[in-house]
């Protein structure tokens, strides 16, 4: 029972970071899933939304400052939309990932220069001690970070919203058909410019709640940016096309990552937890390229 | 088109080279290489701003360096070692020439430590770097002043060891950047391990320390008596959060210097009150240097940050640096008779620089500064620094100063550059 205790509590830990990683896997899924573009600006978006919500609420009241955010966040999706991806259309999928890139350059200086580089604190009021679980039966208890909680349920509640707004309303249908063929889509009638406004606003509020998220956990700066890095092997693992495959993905990094680090990494010299998960994505992709939730798409040649 | 395009790309360029800054030859020239961007912005730009503050000053009250002004230019690296050397490559020949180089990360330092003693241009790493660059007789070129890791390593151990009256059947966990910085103090708290009889244990962060989770579950099991933190920017404001996450005691946990400034605690709210540290010097603005850095270049609008961040820990650490490699030029001067002095000529200045109470009142800085004295063979200068801890508003200083000890380090610090010039092939200078 002695090491089932840190057992549980690694594993738990894991569980809860790999909640966090999938709210920034959520927006890559969502962008992917309607436009076929691969947003490598996700990253930079979470910190520009969290960056814009924390510098916001030192004037405004919070309220205020979230709500200013989110048309914030709609402004810079409206301008990578006229700016970027409109002069793009029906370019390869690559191209416009490239184009993604040259957003995250700019984005990530130009919420530097005008927010600033600082660590600022976010406070979401949510208590910073741990709760203990399940005392009588572990000595010392299970320890759960309740900014950990408070993250998971948030992102559960968001993966609910979004798997209604995609299957049950007539904008998450057209989101699905311009994701297969731009120019088909087009052809029918949709408008794609309005699509992939709204598409890249939400994803824009998917930044600004997973900035939220781990800007209360480890304040708002830079680094928010590079948290996108630990989005890539959840979306290899769970597949890019799937919401339930980003939060599965999510949660198995999380927890795989965690463990390896506390049971094989001090045997190794520590420190493995960065690359371990790229190395569980790998296996999964020699096993199933698709991810475990990927589409198999079949194209003839 | 083509033609049209590649021209009109030319022209670009050409005009960017055309307004590109000038400077004159009669100046002398300070590359300073920052990180203004990034994950360790917190850290550097502090740092950063107390450099070029103190630096206008001089130019502004003195005219500069016995009435050489001074030309400064930045150049961003980012703390990554790839652009710090070409910071360094670009920067090293411009004007009269590099004065000296201060990389301010102990990466940029091992690559760069090779290439000074080529191109002939000091390299002050005060407080950081090579630990074994203290033995002046193998790293000519390198100035290491005030203290290396290896001296922080034996003062925070001299430090613990007094507070709990001996160190036998203790743990200490070292959680550390997981970079050449990070490993520098693990040889001296192995070796004391051995010599004190406590249990060595450490956890390395990867860059850029975001991730520390496993470590903290690792503590909240092995409970040790002491933490030391070995981070650097977002990692240490992280480490003091996942240490409440984990219920671990803040007052047990002691940063290195690089890890107890404002920008550590301030992330962290309440939760850091308690936490300790390193200090190289105080913090606080209500020395005679901050009057005329206020007087003269914020007052005059010139100033490069916010005028109440001046006094900060890593403002004050900075302006130190500057004023410790203005002090090398003019010694420099004084030795060579030259107005306008280079790298070689500064090494000089370097070697022969010493700061005593007199000295260091007479420039601003009594009470921020301990004094020091580098010679040929020692090229830390002093090696002293106190415990500071913050009290949620403040740090505070709970411990006077401590000596690293001189007759562990030195054999240590001998035989690592002894390593270090056999495998160079370095004939050791005798001084």
């Amino acid at each position: 029972m002695a090491e089932l205790g840190p057992l549980l509590e690694v594993v738990l830990g894991g569980l809860m970071s790999g909640v966090l990683y999938a709210l920034v896997a959520l927006g890559f899924v969502l962008i992917f899933k309607a436009s076929g573009v691969f947003n490598f600006a996700q990253g930079a978006m979470v910190l520009f939304a969290a960056l814009s919500l924390v510098r916001l609420a030192e004037w405004l009241p919070f309220p205020l400052a979230f709500l200013l955010t989110i048309v914030i966040m709609i402004a810079v999706a409206w301008a990578i939309e006229r700016l970027v991806l409109r002069p793009l259309v029906g370019q390869h999928g690559l191209i416009l990932f490239m184009a993604t890139i040259g957003v995250t350059f700019f984005l990530d200086g130009f919420g530097q220069t005008i927010w600033g580089s600082n660590v600022y604190q976010l406070d979401l009021g949510i208590p910073a001690s741990p709760w203990f679980l399940l005392e009588s039966l572990f000595p010392g208890g299970i320890l759960v970070s309740p900014i950990d909680v408070f993250a998971a349920a948030i992102a559960g509640a968001l993966v609910l919203a979004l798997s209604i707004f995609f299957h049950s309303t007539k904008i998450g249908r057209a989101l699905r058909a311009v994701a297969d063929d731009h120019q088909a889509a087009q052809s029918v009638g949709i408008p794609l410019n309005r699509i992939w406004l709204i598409v890249w606003s939400t994803a824009g509020i998917v930044a600004l709640v997973a900035g939220m998220a781990w800007g209360s956990k480890l304040g708002v700066q830079f680094s928010l940016s590079l948290i996108a890095l630990k989005a890539l092997p959840v979306l290899i693992l769970g597949g890019l096309t799937s919401i339930p495959g980003a939060i599965v993905g999510g949660l198995i990094v999380g927890a795989g990552e965690k463990l390896a680090e506390f049971y094989i990494g001090p045997s190794i010299g520590g420190g493995i937890e960065y690359w371990f998960a790229y190395v569980l994505a790998l296996a999964v992709l020699l096993v199933r390229p698709q991810g475990l939730f990927g589409e198999k798409i079949i194209e003839r040649v | 088109m083509k033609l049209k395009s590649l021209a009109l790309a030319g022209a670009a360029l050409l005009s960017l080279v055309a307004v590109g800054p000038g400077v004159a030859a009669d100046t002398i020239f300070y590359p300073h290489l920052v990180y203004r961007s990034g994950a360790y912005a917190p850290n550097g730009i502090p740092f950063a701003n107390g450099v070029a503050d103190y630096v206008a000053m001089i130019n502004a009250r003195d005219g500069g360096v016995n009435g050489v002004r001074i030309e400064l230019e930045e150049c961003e690296t980012g703390y990554a070692t790839d652009r710090g050397v070409e910071c360094y490559e670009r920067l090293k020949t411009k004007g009269a020439g590099a004065i000296a180089f201060s990389p301010l990360s102990t990466g940029i330092t091992f690559a760069l430590t090779e290439k000074v003693p080529i191109d002939k241009i000091p390299l002050q790493t005060m407080g950081y770097g090579r630990s074994e660059s203290a033995d002046g007789r193998v790293f000519a070129w390198n100035f290491p002043l005030l203290g290396t890791y290896w001296s922080a390593a034996d003062i925070l151990i001299q430090h613990v060891a007094k507070i709990s009256g001996g160190l036998r059947g203790k743990k200490i966990t070292l959680v550390y950047h997981d970079s050449p910085y990070g490993k520098e103090p693990i040889p001296v708290l192995q070796d004391h391990a051995q010599k004190h009889g406590y249990t060595f244990e450490a956890i390395p962060v990867t860059h850029p320390g975001v991730e520390q989770k496993a470590a903290w579950l690792k503590i909240r099991q092995t409970r040790p008596d002491f933490v030391f933190l070995w981070g650097w920017g977002v990692m240490n404001s992280t480490a003091i959060k996942e240490a409440v996450a984990v219920g671990y005691p803040r007052d047990k946990m002691y940063g290195v210097w690089w890890a107890a400034a404002e920008p550590d605690v301030r992330p962290a709210g309440d939760d850091a009150k308690g936490y300790q540290g390193l200090a190289l010097h105080p913090a606080g603005a209500d020395y005679p240097v901050h009057k005329d850095i206020l007087k003269y270049v914020y007052d005059a609008g010139k100033g490069s940050g916010k005028r109440e961040e001046v006094g900060e820990v890593l403002y004050n650490r900075g302006m130190i640096d500057a004023m410790l490699k203005l002090e090398a030029v003019r010694t420099a001067q004084k030795l060579t008779g030259k107005k306008v002095v280079v790298g070689e000529d500064v090494r000089l200045g370097y070697e022969n620089l010493e700061l005593n109470a007199e000295r260091i009142k007479d420039l601003g800085f009594e009470g921020l500064v301990t004094p020091l004295k580098i010679t040929c063979a020692d090229h830390e200068g002093a090696r002293k620094a106190r415990i500071h801890q913050w009290d949620g508003q403040k740090w505070v200083f709970v411990s006077d100063w401590i000596e690293a000890d001189i007759n562990y380090l030195r054999p240590k610090v001998e035989a690592a550059a002894a390593a270090y010039a056999k495998e160079k092939g370095i004939t050791p200078r005798s001084c």
